[in-house]
Formats: C-alpha cells, sequence, structure tokens
C-alpha cells in the first residue's frame, strides 16, 4: 500500500470491466446478427446482376445502381401487369388509412366506456372481446368469405377494411382500456360534477390525455395492416391487391431469370413504410407503452 | 331551512354493506365533517350526496328538491377532489370555465365569474399556468375555485387537505374555514384528521362500519362522547380506559376505589360492568390535584415531551396512564408523583354495550 487512495466522490469504475466485455460483446453480436441481412439486402439491392452472379454477397457494390429499384417500383411484371409495386403501394395506402382510423376511433371509444362507464355485464362483454385475440384468424377465414359476400363487400376494399377493423379490436381495446382505468378515477368523477357528458368527457378529458397510447395504438396498426398478407390475398381481387401479395407475387414469379437486386429493392420498398413509422414515432412509443404501465 | 336531506341511505356492494340506513339532516350553511377511520363509509357517503354512486335504497333532497335521481351537475352541489382532479391539459382558466362552458353560459359571465373566484382565492396569477405547474396548495385552491365559480349551493370536500405537507394543510385548513365564513355556503367535509374535523365543524359525524356513531357538535362530541368508539377516537393522545365495576357511587378497578361524586348519569346510576375513560387533559397533577375527588399516586414510567405540553406514562390500577402535563413540568422518569381528576369530566361506558352511562 504506497499511497492509499482515500474514498471520496463517485466510485471509479474501470472501462474494460468483465462485466462490460460481456455485457457490449453480447449487444455487439446480437446487432451484428439482426443487421447483417439488412446491410445483405441493401448492397445488393445497388449491384448490377453481373456483379451479383460473382457471388460475393457482403462485398460492397463496384459499381452503384438505383435500376433495381426503378425497376421495382415501377416496371416490375406480375402476370401480365408490369406496373412495378407503385400499384401495390397505393392499394395499400387506401387500405391502411381508413382501416387505421376506423379501428382506433371505434377501440378507444370501447375502451373508454368500458374503464369508465360500467354497465352491467360489461366484465363479460370485455372477456369475450379479449378470447376473440386468442382464436387463429384461419379459422375464421372461410366464414368472413360468406359473411362479406352477403353484405356484398366481397373483393371490395371497404370489406378487406372491416376485417382488419374487427380484427384489431380485441387488442386495441384491450390497450385503451388498460390506459383509461390508469386515469385517476377523481378526474372522470370532477368532469361529471362539472357537467360533462359521456362524449364531453371522452374529447375534452380523455383525449388531450391520451397522445401517447394513440401512437401506440397507431404504430400498431400500421405495421399489422401494412405487413397483412392473409387477408389481402383472399377478400380482394388482384386489381386491389396489396403491396404485401404484390411482393410476394414479384418475388416469387418463376418464369425468366430471378433479378436478386430488383427482388430486394422491392422488399426494402414494402418495409419502409412500418419502418419510417417506427423511426419517427419511436420515442412516443415506448413512452406509451410505459404511460400504460405505471399510474398516469 | 333543510339544505341537505339523507334520508334512509342505504349502498350495498354485493353482501357488503357499505351504508347503513344513515339519516342526516343538514341546516342551511351548516359546516358539517365526516369523520372516521379508512373504509367507514364517509367517502361513499359524500359521493352518493355527489350522485357519483347509486344508493341501493334510501334518498336525498338538496334545497328541498328530491336530487335521488338527478346527474351530478343537476343537483347544485360543487365538489373537492383529495387528489385535486385538475384537468392536465387545460389552463387554471380552463379548469375554472370547464363547467360552466358545458352548462353554456355566457362567455361573458364566465369570464365575470371565474375573475371572482381568483380573485377570492387569490390565484390571479396563475390563470394562465397549467396544473403541472402548480404547487400542491395552488392546485388545490384551484380546486376549490372549480367549485366556487359554479355558484353552488352546497360545496362537497373529500379529503382535500391530505396530499398537502403539514403546513401547508394547517394554512388551507385556515382558508377553508374563512372561505366558509365569507360565502356561508353548507359544507361537507370528509377527512380522517381530528384536528380538520374539531377546528372546522359546526357539527362533526364521527362513523363506523356505515353507521353514524355520533352526531353533535365538536366540543359535545369532546367532552360527552356517546359511546366508547367515539371517545378512543377523539382525541390525541388517545383517552385513558379502566375496566371495573359501577357500585354505590364508586368506580372499582384493580384495586382501586374512584368516586364517581359529579358523574352526570345519562339515567338513572345503575351498578354493573363499565369503562371508565379520562382524558390525558384532564388528569391533574401535584398542588391543582390535592383538592380532587379522585387522586392516587403514581411513578412517572416514561416522559414524552412535546414542547407545548408533556405527555408522561405511569400506571394506575393495572393499566398503562397517560398524563398530559404543562410543557414546563419538571418531571422525568422515575418520580413519584400526585395526580387526580374530576369525575365530572370523566365518561363512563356500558361493559357489553359501550353506550354511555
Amino acid at each position: 500500500m504506497v499511497d492509499a487512495v482515500i474514498p471520496r466522490g463517485p466510485k471509479p469504475r474501470p472501462r474494460f470491466s468483465r462485466t462490460n466485455i460481456m455485457l457490449y460483446g453480447t449487444l455487439i453480436v446480437v446487432a451484428a446478427y439482426y443487421a447483417l441481412p439488412l446491410y445483405v439486402m441493401i448492397v445488393t439491392s445497388l449491384k448490377g446482376m453481373p456483379e451479383i452472379r460473382i457471388g460475393n454477397i457482403f462485398a460492397p457494390p463496384v459499381e452503384v445502381t438505383y435500376q433495381p429499384w426503378v425497376k421495382a417500383w415501377s416496371e416490375a411484371c406480375t402476370g401480365i401487369n408490369c406496373e412495378g409495386l407503385s400499384r401495390g403501394f397505393w392499394n395499400s395506402v387506401q387500405i391502411l388509412i381508413p382501416s387505421v382510423i376506423l379501428s382506433i376511433a371505434i377501440a378507444s371509444v370501447n375502451g373508454y366506456a368500458l374503464a369508465n362507464w360500467k354497465f352491467k355485464g360489461s366484465e363479460v362483454f370485455f372477456t369475450i372481446l379479449i378470447l376473440g385475440a386468442f382464436i387463429p384468424y384461419q379459422v375464421m377465414i372461410y366464414p368472413i368469405v360468406i359473411i362479406l359476400r352477403e353484405m356484398g363487400l366481397y373483393g371490395n376494399i371497404w370489406g378487406l377494411v372491416m376485417v382488419h377493423t374487427v380484427f384489431g379490436m380485441p387488442i386495441l381495446t384491450l390497450l385503451f382500456r388498460n390506459y383509461f382505468t390508469s386515469v385517476p378515477e377523481e378526474l372522470f368523477k370532477a368532469a361529471r360534477v362539472d357537467g360533462a357528458g359521456f362524449w364531453g368527457i371522452y374529447f375534452r378529458i380523455m383525449l388531450p390525455m391520451s397522445l401517447p397510447i394513440f401512437v401506440v395504438a397507431i404504430i400498431l396498426q400500421v405495421t399489422g395492416i401494412w405487413n397483412d398478407f392473409l387477408f389481402g390475398v383472399i377478400y380482394t381481387k388482384p386489381a386491389d391487391y396489396p403491396m404485401t401479395v404484390q411482393l410476394n407475387n414479384i418475388v416469387n414469379s418463376v418464369q425468366g431469370v430471378k433479378e436478386y437486386n430488383v427482388n430486394m429493392a422491392a422488399t426494402l420498398l414494402t418495409g419502409l413504410v412500418p419502418l419510417i413509422i417506427y423511426f419517427a414515432s419511436g420515442k412516443l412509443f415506448v413512452r406509451g407503452i410505459a404511460a400504460g404501465a405505471v399510474k398516469g | 331551512m333543510t339544505s341537505v336531506l339523507v334520508k334512509d341511505l342505504t349502498l350495498k356492494f354485493g353482501a357488503l354493506t357499505v351504508l347503513d340506513n344513515l339519516n342526516i339532516d343538514i341546516p342551511e350553511g351548516e359546516f358539517l365533517v365526516l369523520l372516521g377511520a379508512s373504509g367507514c363509509g364517509k367517502s361513499t357517503l359524500l359521493n352518493c350526496i355527489a350522485g357519483l354512486l347509486d344508493p341501493t335504497d334510501g334518498e336525498i333532497h338538496i334545497n328541498d328538491r328530491n336530487v335521488t335521481w338527478e346527474e351530478p351537475s343537476g343537483r347544485g352541489i360543487g365538489m373537492v377532489f383529495q387528489s385535486y382532479a385538475l384537468y392536465p391539459q387545460m389552463t387554471v382558466e380552463g379548469n375554472l370555465s370547464f363547467g360552466l362552458k358545458n352548462a353554456r353560459m355566457a362567455k361573458a359571465e364566465i369570464k365575470k365569474r371565474v375573475a371572482r373566484a381568483a380573485e377570492v382565492l387569490q390565484i390571479e396569477p396563475l390563470l394562465h399556468r397549467k396544473p403541472a405547474a402548480l404547487s400542491g396548495g395552488q392546485r388545490q385552491r384551484v380546486a376549490i375555485g372549480r367549485a366556487l365559480v359554479r355558484d353552488v349551493d352546497v360545496f362537497l370536500f373529500d379529503e382535500p387537505l391530505s396530499n398537502l405537507d403539514a403546513k401547508l394543510r394547517a394554512d388551507l385548513r385556515v382558508e377553508i374555514k374563512r372561505l366558509h365564513h365569507n360565502l356561508k355556503n353548507t359544507m361537507i367535509y370528509v377527512t380522517h384528521d381530528q384536528v380538520e374535523a374539531m377546528t372546522l365543524a359546526d357539527r362533526i359525524a364521527i362513523m363506523k362500519g356505515g353507521i353514524i356513531q355520533q352526531l353533535d357538535t365538536p366540543t359535545e362530541i369532546y367532552n360527552r362522547p356517546r359511546n366508547k368508539y367515539v371517545a378512543g377516537f377523539i382525541g390525541s393522545p388517545e383517552i385513558n380506559f379502566f375496566e371495573g365495576e359501577v357500585e354505590q357511587g364508586a368506580f372499582a378497578t384493580g384495586g382501586e376505589r374512584f368516586s364517581l361524586d359529579g358523574y352526570a348519569f345519562q339515567g338513572a346510576a345503575t351498578g354493573g360492568s363499565a369503562w371508565l375513560g379520562i382524558r390525558p387533559e384532564h388528569i391533574l397533577s401535584g398542588d391543582a390535584a390535592k383538592d380532587l375527588p379522585v387522586t392516587a399516586e403514581v411513578t412517572v414510567d416514561i416522559v414524552e415531551p412535546m414542547g407545548s405540553d408533556t405527555l408522561a406514562w405511569a400506571t394506575l390500577a393495572g393499566v398503562p396512564l397517560r398524563i398530559r402535563m404543562d410543557g414546563q413540568a419538571a418531571v422525568s422518569t422515575g418520580d413519584r408523583i400526585l395526580i387526580g381528576f374530576d369525575p365530572a369530566r370523566a365518561s363512563m361506558f356500558d361493559k357489553s354495550t359501550e353506550e354511555r352511562l
């Protein structure tokens, strides 16, 4: 003990301790595991076909070309139709916007009513609704085909919008109910004493307080509906196919050369919307999830 | 004139009876405090009066109008909550005017009323702030203001000071008293704090198990508690209880005999098992105790000095005894002191019914 250090102030923490090496090492390996495929996709989409045939999938492109992206967006063929993914994109947007708005509007009112205006049998109703989340979609495909046919909505975009709205209901209602339950009950009582009714409290008190949970709901719905393949392929006709279905048709076409660069570009294009939504609202998303858990 | 009348009010949640056939008659301008331990049904009663809970049975009248089926906003009440319950996204002004806007009041009138309430409560500089930017005391003032602007006949307070620290609580307590003095509205105030109850109330209703144990003025409740529960609940430090027998004008307990000269029995003096309660502050010591009807010599076990007064613990008739002495009293552990009390200030309760004798 030459010079004893007097403990004072913050305890020194070595930068290369065994804990740190383990922690950051694991994080780096896991991050690489998920980031590598994305990297391969991006580089491949920027290469020409001759370069791809060489087979170095990890090598960066020698000659960067945006042609595959252009082709994927506006020229790739599905069957006799050669408009690329652009048509599927606009179809998806047309399906997405009304589905998201409708499902969230209905589910938030549902959740609000179940949390604050308990009525006789509301718990039973809620349980039945949640049960719906546990039934596999596949079981309901055929009954829904019949229901849509009878309603005259089969093969129509609005039929698909209805299906998305209904299937979003259990999880979204649960989400909103739990959030509204965490809003202090006295606030609700105070609003009633102040003479606000069902809609008054919903629009003037609850809505302005619930931005985070709406963001969470929007993210869940946008990602879920955009990525949907099953309902899209079953309940719409080819002219209305959403982007995911069209992507599948491009990538899985059996005729001609497999254009890996175009396939990669098309896949990245399809995945772009959920990615943008996530990056734009990531912080709010985390806040919203946490807000549901901790008392507001 | 009766301001609030609660008639045969019963509330059950399934098999659980929270309020049991309650009857209260509150005259106009009275400050009534509902006091009790948590779970006694006092907040539930307030919620029933406000119309936030539907009773199982019974009626509620406000200003001679049966409002049992009315919405809270149609009852002419304003309510202040423990957690303030301010609307977080609105400014103070928005909070104050929300109820008026719902009632579709003219803008000019809203402005006038908000300005008046802000003046009364001295929150004018805060009107454009949001609740998050206010301190606890300011928030509670805004909450009171929200009831004030609506110009209601009855104010309901649900433990409004429980979330505040001790000093602020004392300040706001006085302010609420001043407010009542100026407005002269009927106020119903729920609390578990007996100091708040004693200082604010015209009358106190002590509740337990959904039943009103005693409804009386603070002095009456303090001096002549109707049963043993009330006697033990009111007063700090707690009243001293002795268990014994009443026989021939005296109370026999643990080998001691206390004379009962001067004790005012409710009915005819009867014998039998009973409790005798005497408050720590009614036990005198030293020279002052000498001429009292009941005296005894005890050894001080523990001394708790509190500044304004000193609490001494001793043992009498085998029971721990609290004696409240002057803050300057020179007393220390192990001292032998002479104590005494006047039976007129004691309270006696039947052993089995625990009702006042």
